[in-house]
């Protein structure tokens, strides 16, 4: 888990504007059910890369879990799932 | 009658070396050669048979080519960094847990509030007040 300063630093060098979150007790990452135990460097726990969209009443309308570390959603991929969410 | 050079040892061990060391900080950052490093594959490939080449002939032209150890040493240290990239990709890359545990598509998300970067502490429902959506995005650290 990024401290708060080791994420400024990542956002800083890449021009990050989205908030960019810490959960440094995994605990948000555990409500949604994409903890890695002991993934992280000297074991600590981590999450497993995962994206979600949810829409404004709080429903998960999207799921990407890749099977890869490598492998990460595409942002055509998040952006045409933000689309479907419009078009209903 | 003085021994040449075996130039496509070396050749083929500095693309080998190269097709190793240039995932991360090349590869890896356009998506059409990260997910399938085939560029490093191939990389490999092109290497590998241009050491085959030059040890094929230290050894069967010794009087002329030089490069019967150094050749075979390069080759087997090329065969291991190969393997290592192979390895790595196809199988470590692979070590995580299932999402089965996942939250599922129209179950709702947990309301959270955490701390951003600067120390400001940010709620999904405060963002979900001027947004239409929320992206959320987990990653396993720094990179």
């Amino acid at each position: 888990m990024d401290s708060p300063a080791e994420s400024q630093k990542l956002c800083q060098s890449r021009g990050y504007s989205f908030p960019f979150l810490s959960d440094p007790k995994a605990d948000v990452i555990r409500q949604y059910g994409v903890l890695h135990p002991k993934g992280g460097e000297d074991g600590k726990d981590i999450a497993r890369p995962a994206e979600f969209l949810v829409d404004a009443k709080g429903t998960i309308r999207w799921v990407n879990l890749t099977d890869d570390i490598r492998v990460r959603a595409r942002p055509e991929a998040v952006l045409d799932a933000i689309g479907r969410l419009d078009a209903r | 009658m003085k021994r040449r050079w075996n130039v496509p040892i070396w050749v083929g061990f500095a693309i080998v070396l190269f097709a190793l060391a240039s995932y991360i900080p090349l590869f890896a950052l356009f998506p059409a050669t990260r997910d399938v490093p085939w560029a490093n594959y191939l990389l490999f490939v092109f290497g590998g048979a241009l050491l085959a080449v030059g040890v094929r002939r230290a050894f069967h032209d010794p009087e002329r080519f030089r490069g019967k150890i150094s050749g075979s040493i390069l080759a087997g240290l090329s065969a291991l960094m190969c393997a290592f990239f192979v390895v790595t990709v196809v199988y470590f890359g692979k070590q995580i847990p299932s999402g089965e545990s996942a939250l599922r598509l129209g179950q709702p998300a947990p309301p959270f509030a955490l701390q951003d970067a600067i120390g400001k502490q940010i709620s999904s429902s405060d963002l979900l007040k001027s947004h239409r959506a929320l992206v959320l995005v987990f990653y396993r650290g720094y990179w």
